[in-house]
């Protein structure tokens, strides 16, 4: 792939240049303006510095920008002797102070030789009016967003008439809604109560909280609007308010569900092959998770500098792992088992045992820690009142493709239909030439290999520990049995079904109740339907 | 014709059962209490405690094997009625303390105290009572196993998917045991016991009588069940292991037999637990843990299942190893216990008895 990275280089570089281009030029213009301004911000006065830092926010460039950003965070100092003016920043005991500015490193100073450009809160309310002003023609649209949303405490005229200028150029659609809030809120102080229910009635749409506060403010007995018809305006806005984030509540939560059901689905989802095609109940399938997991961490030591990208090595990898494991299970006991799922459950949990202690003695007992990779942190932000964290969206999508994955293998590969044969009647396959002996083999380690694949989504999750599997096998029994044995969209259903369950029921009873009614729930409908939501059909449900 | 003896009815194995126990009572009453402590001859107090622990769990797999040795029901929660007739037990004795709790509260426990409970439930109501905890002792398990039972009986519930349920349900039992809210202490469980019918559990006089308690409610056990198996209601229980649907064609009420051995099954296990937690001192929701349940199938499995004796000898075969691994190596404990249930299973079908009364079929 030569080809392609060069010219991914080629690209940045051309990218570079604009850049350099575009900057150079502006910050030459406006040099001559910013000079003196700067030399100016070291004067004792107030009224004097508040003049200064206005001018050099009507000189509105990027620099002037970051200038006030970092006066506002208490940057920016003067040295006692020559009376220039520096950014600092503090190293240790010492000071690291560069040109105000032009940026250049004057190396290292005593913090008794600076001092601070003392500003009042005034010229930080004012200052912050200025950053965002200067914020709202920022390239990026978010930061765009960001700064009108950062004016919704302070719209003074000023702003409310920048706000209105900049509606009228503003091109992104969010920005724009944003503006209109702001530009809302202000109407909310008008004298005319008319204009006051208007604005009150155009806040209906906003999610945000400061909206809510301020709608909230209006309602009160006491000290609220003074005209009713506002009131109820602000009323009936908040009932809308209020009814849109419970909505969005319950799509957070049923959001919640899917991917607490996708982890339960891609955990039970290995066991539901070999329970379905082999009656073989394994239960050391969570510990073949754990394998999973630890490969990932594994993956993850060896390769330190790729933190990013070693999830994608250690996805197949756990699936090897695991998969090997499991085949290495299935030819050293199950295998002497067959027909005897009683037995096999007992002897596979002595095999669980065994991996457990192997594990604590091998990578000690404590909990290893998986880092995330810096794009699955983070979250998508809807609005105010939704959000979606990427490590959930990721999780979803995962357990989707292995599924998929799986239901591929089983419909459209000659494995698949061997491994569909024998489940539905093993002699009869056997008579048609297909080794049976050998598609267990593969249906095992298939099995466990999926569980590999849902240990490296548990790393990302949980700490990974010796102890990781047995946690969630029992859930995945559950889901298994919920679901019908053998069926994957039982097992997909069934997941699913329950991680949304438990969500939904979660802020009523708590976390552990609601686990024990979804448990209690389980063991009910098995009295209902003994072989689950989906039951087998044929000749292999007569057993 | 003279009648044989009370002794010489007996089958072989009973009579080793029970000699056994009886031996192991006088060994213990004297070798604790008559033969001084510097003696090499003394046995100590913890050998006593670990005896009588070994006795409690002997007689959980017995109730194991009544159910799945000769019923053919693998339960894999059999330790939610040890661990509810524990409670039952730990609750009396928590009312015993009195006033001698931390924070000397009369009419409450320390952990209501501490979570600022005004009163006590209504639950606990009647613990006080030695006869009241005793009878709960047998009707909180027994009530479980019957309402659990005929629920998953009449339903044909069966195999694995029984198994599977059965652990779900001491799973719930676990997590709810562990809130704070229901009033059983919580994650900490019952413990700081006094002492139970006015004499104090922490003397050696004390533990010899639990131990001897322990042993004779084993015989005990032991004599329920072989009388029941080899009533007429244990030959259709074993029928119905053999071949269900058959017996069922055959008229029996298939589901009858199954939940009135689960319920004797529940009840002995019940018991077991109401003499464990004054020997341990702590009964905590750690006893519902699945795995707990899981390792005492593997005493009988490695025991040898259907034959009783066979469950008593591998929960100390097995308890005996852990106490040993788990004081030398304890890292290798996990491997003993996994080689255990694999070897077991893999090469003993039929147990380490199996190995000695081969000839016989």
């Amino acid at each position: 792939m030569v080809p392609r990275q060069v010219l991914r280089i080629g690209w940045a570089l051309v990218l570079l240049l604009v850049a350099l281009a575009s900057s150079s030029v502006p910050a030459r213009a406006v040099s001559s303006d910013l000079e003196p301004l700067v030399g100016k911000l070291s004067e004792r006065s107030l009224s004097t510095k508040a003049q200064t830092i206005r001018e050099i926010a009507e000189v509105g460039s990027a620099e002037a920008k970051a200038l006030l950003e970092t006066l506002l965070a208490g940057q920016v100092y003067y040295r006692k002797d020559d009376r220039r003016v520096v950014l600092v920043e503090e190293q240790d005991s010492a000071f690291a102070i560069r040109d105000a500015f032009s940026g250049e490193a004057l190396g290292q100073a005593e913090k008794r030789s600076l001092k601070r450009v003392v500003i009042n809160n005034s010229i930080r309310g004012f200052l912050r009016g200025a950053i965002a002003r200067l914020s709202l023609r920022a390239e990026d649209p978010d930061d765009r967003l960001h700064a009108v949303e950062s004016l919704y405490d302070e719209l003074t005229p000023d702003t409310v008439e920048l706000l209105k200028s900049r509606l009228v150029e503003e091109t992104d659609d969010e920005v724009q809604d944003a503006i209109r809030v702001a530009l809302a809120l202000a109407a909310l102080d008008s004298a005319d109560p008319a204009e006051r229910a208007a604005a009150a009635q155009r806040l209906a749409e906003s999610m945000d909280q400061v909206v809510h506060v301020r709608l909230s403010a209006l309602v009160r007995e006491q000290d609220g609007d003074p005209d009713a018809s506002v009131r109820a305006a602000a009323q009936s806005a908040l009932r809308e308010i209020d009814q849109n984030r419970s909505l969005y509540s319950v799509v957070e939560t049923l959001f919640f569900g899917l991917s607490l059901g996708s982890v339960y689905v891609l955990a039970a989802i290995g066991l539901a092959i070999t329970f379905g095609v082999m009656g073989v109940i394994n239960m050391a399938h969570g510990e073949l998770m754990m394998l999973g997991a630890y490969t990932t961490w594994v993956v993850q030591q060896a390769l330190p500098d790729r933190l990013e990208q070693s999830i994608f090595f250690a996805i197949p990898a756990a699936f090897l792992v695991s998969a090997l494991v499991g085949v290495a299970i299935e030819r050293g006991v199950v295998r002497f088992l067959y027909g005897r799922p009683l037995e096999t459950l007992l002897a596979t949990f002595g095999v669980s045992l065994f991996l457990q202690q192997a594990v604590r003695s091998i990578f000690s007992p404590l909990n290893r820690a998986v880092s995330t990779p810096e794009w699955m942190s983070g979250q998508y932000v809807v609005n105010d009142a939704l959000a979606f964290t990427y490590n959930r969206l990721y999780i979803i999508l995962f357990a989707s493709v292995v599924f998929a994955f799986l239901v591929v293998i089983l419909r459209y590969t000659t494995l698949g239909l061997q491994i569909r044969a024998v489940s539905q009647d093993r002699n009869m396959a056997r008579a048609m030439g297909i080794k049976s002996a050998r598609i267990d083999s593969a249906t095992f380690g298939l099995g466990a290999g999926v569980a590999g694949l849902a240990g490296v989504a548990l790393s990302q999750l949980t700490n990974v520990g010796p102890n990781l599997g047995q946690s969630h096998i029992v859930d995945s029994f559950m889901v298994v049995v919920f679901g019908g044995v053998g069926n994957l969209w039982g097992t997909l259903v069934a997941g699913l079904t329950l991680g949304v369950s438990n969500k939904l029921l979660e802020p009523l009873t708590g976390a552990v109740l609601a686990k024990i009614i979804v448990l209690v729930f389980i063991v009910l409908f098995i009295q209902r339907r003994p072989r689950g939501l989906f039951p087998p059909r044929g000749r292999s449900a007569e057993a | 014709m003279p009648r044989p003896s009370f002794i010489s009815r007996l089958e072989r194995p009973d009579r080793v059962v029970y000699g056994a126990l009886i031996v192991i009572a006088g060994m213990a009453a004297l070798l604790n209490l008559v033969v001084p402590e510097g003696s090499a001859f003394h046995m100590s107090t913890f050998t006593v405690t670990l005896l009588g622990k070994y006795a409690c769990f002997a007689m959980l797999a017995l109730s194991v094997d009544l159910v799945w040795g000769y019923c053919g029901i693998l339960t894999l929660g059999h330790g939610a009625f040890f661990a509810l007739g524990g409670y039952a037990m730990g609750m009396h004795l928590m009312r015993q303390i009195g006033e001698r709790g931390v924070y000397g509260n009369p009419e409450l426990p320390d952990f209501m105290v501490f979570l600022d409970w005004q009163e006590l439930p209504w639950y606990w109501w009647g613990f006080s009572s030695f006869p009241f905890a005793m009878a709960m002792v047998l009707v909180v398990p027994g009530l479980l196993a019957f309402v659990f039972g005929w629920f998953a009986f009449r339903s044909r519930v069966n195999g694995v998917y029984l198994s599977i349920i059965t652990q779900a349900m001491t799973y719930a039992l676990l997590l709810a045991f562990f809130r704070n809210e229901m009033g059983f202490g919580g994650n900490n469980g019952l413990t700081d016991f006094k002492d139970l019918l006015g004499f104090s559990l922490q003397t050696d006089g004390m533990r010899v009588v639990l131990l001897v308690t322990s042993l004779l409610a084993l015989g005990g056990a032991y004599a329920i069940c072989r009388a029941v198996t080899r009533s007429r209601f244990g030959r259709v229980v074993v029928a119905i292991r053999d071949a269900e649907n058959r017996s069922r064609f055959l008229g029996y009420r298939v589901e009858h037999f199954k939940v009135w051995a689960f319920v004797l099954s529940a009840l002995i296990a019940g018991v077991a637990g109401a003499l464990y937690v004054p020997q341990v001192g702590i009964i905590n929701p750690g006893e519902f843990a699945p795995l707990n349940s899981i390792e005492l199938v593997v005493w009988v499995a490695i025991g040898g299942r259907g034959t009783l004796y066979g469950a008593m000898a591998g929960a100390l075969l097995v308890n005996f190893s852990k106490t040993y691994f788990t004081g030398a190596l304890p890292d290798a404990w996990l491997f003993v216990l996994g080689g255990l249930f694999i070897l077991g299973t893999l090469f003993l079908p039929r147990g380490v008895v199996g190995v000695f009364t081969k000839e016989k079929e």
